[in-house]
């Protein structure tokens, strides 16, 4: 019954990483896919309708968090403080600058509007991506599982290790990938050929630096990454544009799970003693809890995916990019 | 200040900020249904201009009100971990079931409705607003549950094992009597906060656009309204929390001693907190009546409720701030009232389509007033939360749980300064774009230029 929560809490992560990281990468994207004003606007307009549902992803998946493992998440918030609030503070600018950026007047607003994106964008990918690399490496739990220290360096020091700077990287180069592709999806015109042409870079460079990564620390699942980025730039290049922003979402996901179950029954390893780690059994709600999350993880989550799904299917025509002769 | 006073000062910060914006998408989601369906009824092109309008008004707003949603959801994790951990049966699925049930549909459906008006059929595109409107109604009353928890713990048990709150019945926490109570009053609040602005507005832009004149009398009546039924609903909410938190309506009077046939002072000067005041304004019976229903009823007081709770809960201090509690409750009340009062002087002098003679002084300085009148319900609304949070002190969770015993053992005050600071300084931001958003899109015509440009291109579908 736990593990079977453990997946659920899982899957929404991974909806999350997946449809909010092309939003990231979309916003990381304006001002290398889009050269003026207008084109800028057409990149904005791909993620428009989504984003706002996309980011209620992670409202579920904290919020399930919470509720099937209370111990992780108040142990995982509490100790990772600083860099969660600067998340959270980073979202809402990413949000702000999103929405407003066309309700405002003239291109100086939407200029700001577009800056405030792209650098909110960049340090939610890097932030996230650090927090994952620590989530494999693990915190200075304490017996009480509680991460002890002073000042501001008690919940910072942790994304100044290896793992966290390889993990930022990797969620720039897997959020620039994703959103290339999904604006090769959604766009026609300039933007569509530039993402694109940038999709095939990135794949080609993701698929040289994990091959060799691979190679050179024996690890089977960056192999399988380099070969899936050697398939993503063949299906960019050939146009089968779905199936490369499918096979790059199959990336995320596979990248998510594998950070989450890196440690078996371990959700949060603690770096100073591993009898002091918490286990999914150890921070898991009561039974009555988990009944009740089941019924509406059996009957409402199904439904959510149908009505987003349609509204996938609401806004499937491509936005123009070129302009309009008038 | 200390970790647990800057830690509670972040979370009022983050909370009353959030909830100027909940109020507004509440009241501006039903607002846009009604007008849309008003416009397929009549067919009048006026009405379909204003639902746009509303509709940019609650989009703008939504997104400042998802932001700062997130926030809270991580809030608990944050600063109060270890009121996470206890509480964290109850209010972890309440939580999740909010996002998953209610904040899916309102975030999907707002997206549909807002890009979606050529592209889905006329029913089906009405209908995803009505879903909106439903779903903003839906996560009041499931976060509201949450809230009343904290104010009467009920659906529980202690498990003697981990000493931590279990979740009984998932129901039974949903229909907490003071969530009954709550609910309505909030919504009745957050009416009359949309109402206001959409008056505001329409009074400021009456002149040069005359198709903000039906909005100013449809705002009008939704603060009209709201304020009718906050008023009720308050006075219901009042004798539900008098019997299960005394010691809140008791601070709310600052009533020492238990009195039978209460009054209930307007206004006070002098020493509230312990001594006389040497001047105030009192009612005689009101208390009784608001606390009670019946004016010679017996009203308990606080060094009646501090002996009580000392005795059942060890020694302590259980006393809230007393003039915190006095003048917001107060100040809660009387600004509500001022807001419905302006409102409904403005549909009486312009009843039967008259218009307010602006040659007469009076009339200028009303005027100018009401585009101010937003101000008002918000405040009363801020003042109200402020109130309902600070008299449970205390407790996070009423007899059961201290607010000194929920804060994140390891949080050093460093962090929280900096949060705090980060916080404030961005939400700032946020607060002055937002508003000089709204004055920007209240600036455009309410009819549409006749070409807009087209923003996607038909011929060539994705999927």
């Amino acid at each position: 019954m736990i593990a079977v929560w453990f997946s659920l809490v899982i899957l929404c992560w991974v909806l999350f990483f997946v449809l909010e990281g092309f939003d990231f990468g979309v916003g990381l994207l304006g001002p290398i896919a889009g050269r003026d004003d207008h084109e800028r606007g057409a990149i904005v307009r791909t993620v428009g309708p989504f984003w706002d549902g996309n980011e209620v992803w992670l409202v579920a998946a904290i919020g399930v968090t919470f509720a099937a493992f209370p111990d992780w998440y108040a142990a995982l918030l509490s100790g990772l403080y600083l860099p969660m609030v600067g998340l959270l503070l980073l979202l809402a600018v990413r949000g702000v600058a999103l929405e407003f950026r066309g309700k405002g007047d003239g291109e100086r607003w939407r200029r700001r509007c577009d800056a405030a994106l792209t650098a909110a964008s960049a340090g939610i990918v890097l932030l996230w991506g650090a927090v994952l690399g620590v989530l494999t490496h693990g915190l200075a739990l304490g017996q009480d599982g509680q991460v002890t220290g002073t000042g501001l360096g008690r919940s910072t020091a942790p994304l100044l290790t290896w793992p966290a700077l390889v993990g930022a990287a990797a969620a720039l180069f897997a959020a620039l990938l994703i959103g290339a592709m999904f604006l090769t999806l959604r766009t026609t015109g300039p933007v569509h050929l530039r993402a694109q042409r940038l999709g095939i870079v990135l794949a080609t460079g993701g698929a040289v630096g994990l091959g060799a990564t691979g190679f050179a620390t024996g690890s089977r699942l960056v192999l399988v990454a380099a070969i899936l980025c050697v398939g993503i730039a063949m299906l960019a290049r050939t146009g089968q544009e779905l199936l490369a922003f499918a096979g790059t979402a199959l990336g995320v996901a596979g990248t998510v799970v594998a950070v989450f179950t890196a440690h078996g029954d371990v959700v949060l390893r603690s770096t100073l003693d591993p009898a002091w780690s918490l286990t999914m059994t150890g921070a898991a709600a009561t039974d009555s809890a988990l009944r009740l999350l089941s019924i509406v993880g059996v009957v409402v989550l199904p439904g959510v995916l149908v009505y987003q799904a349609f509204s996938y299917w609401v806004f499937r025509r491509r936005v123009a990019s070129e302009r309009v002769p008038s | 200040m200390d970790v647990l006073d800057l830690t509670r000062l972040q979370f009022a910060v983050v909370t009353i900020y959030h909830y100027f914006f909940v109020p507004l998408s509440i009241s501006l989601a039903g607002a846009a249904a009604g007008l849309q369906l008003t416009w397929m009824r009549t067919g009048q092109e006026k009405y379909l201009h204003l639902t746009k309008f509303v509709g940019k008004l609650l989009i703008v707003t939504f997104a400042v009100g998802v932001v700062t949603g997130l926030v809270q959801e991580f809030q608990f994790g944050l600063g109060w971990s270890n009121f996470a951990r206890f509480y964290g049966d109850v209010f972890g699925p309440t939580l999740a079931i909010e996002g998953m049930l209610a904040f899916f549909l309102e975030a999907t459906f707002l997206a549909l409705w807002y890009f979606g008006w050529d592209r889905l059929p006329r029913k089906l595109h009405a209908a995803t607003i009505v879903i909106v409107a439903v779903g903003t109604v839906l996560s009041a009353f499931i976060i509201l549950a949450a809230n009343s928890f904290m104010q009467n713990p009920v659906a529980y048990s202690l498990d003697p094992v981990t000493g931590r709150a279990r979740l009984d019945s998932f129901g039974e926490l949903l229909l907490n009597k003071v969530n009954l109570a709550a609910f309505p009053h909030t919504l009745a609040g957050a009416c009359m906060v949309g109402g206001s602005l959409l008056l505001g507005i329409a009074i400021w832009r009456r002149r040069s656009d005359a198709g903000f004149a039906p909005l100013a009398r449809l705002g009008a009546w939704m603060t009209v309204t709201g304020g009718a039924l906050t008023a009720l609903t308050g006075d219901h909410l009042g004798k539900v929390i008098t019997e299960v938190q005394p010691m809140k309506m008791a601070a709310a009077e600052s009533l020492y001693e238990t009195t039978t046939g209460a009054p209930f002072s307007i206004f006070a000067i002098g020493d509230i907190s312990g001594g006389k005041p040497f001047f105030s304004i009192e009612l005689p019976w009101l208390l009784s009546i608001l606390a009670k229903g019946s004016p010679g009823a017996e009203v308990q007081g606080i060094d009646d409720l501090q002996a009580q709770y000392a005795a059942q809960f060890g020694p302590g201090s259980y006393v809230p701030m007393i003039p915190v509690a006095f003048w917001t409750f107060r100040l809660m009340i009387g600004i509500g009232m001022l807001a419905m009062a302006a409102a409904a002087l403005y549909l009486w002098t312009t009843r039967k389509g008259r218009e307010l003679d602006e040659s007469r002084r009076w009339s200028r300085l009303f005027l100018r007033f009401l585009p101010l009148i937003p101000l008002l319900p918000t405040a009363a609304n801020s003042l109200g939360w402020i109130f309902t949070e600070t008299a449970r002190q205390p407790w996070l969770a009423f007899g059961i749980s201290r607010v000194a015993d929920g804060i994140s053992p390891g949080l050093t005050s460093g962090e929280v300064l900096a949060s705090l600071l980060a916080f404030t300084a961005v939400y700032g931001i946020v607060a002055v774009v937002w508003l000089r958003l709204v004055r920007h899109l209240s600036r455009q015509p309410l009819a549409p230029p006749p070409v807009e440009a087209a923003a996607e291109q038909t011929a060539v579908p994705v999927y």
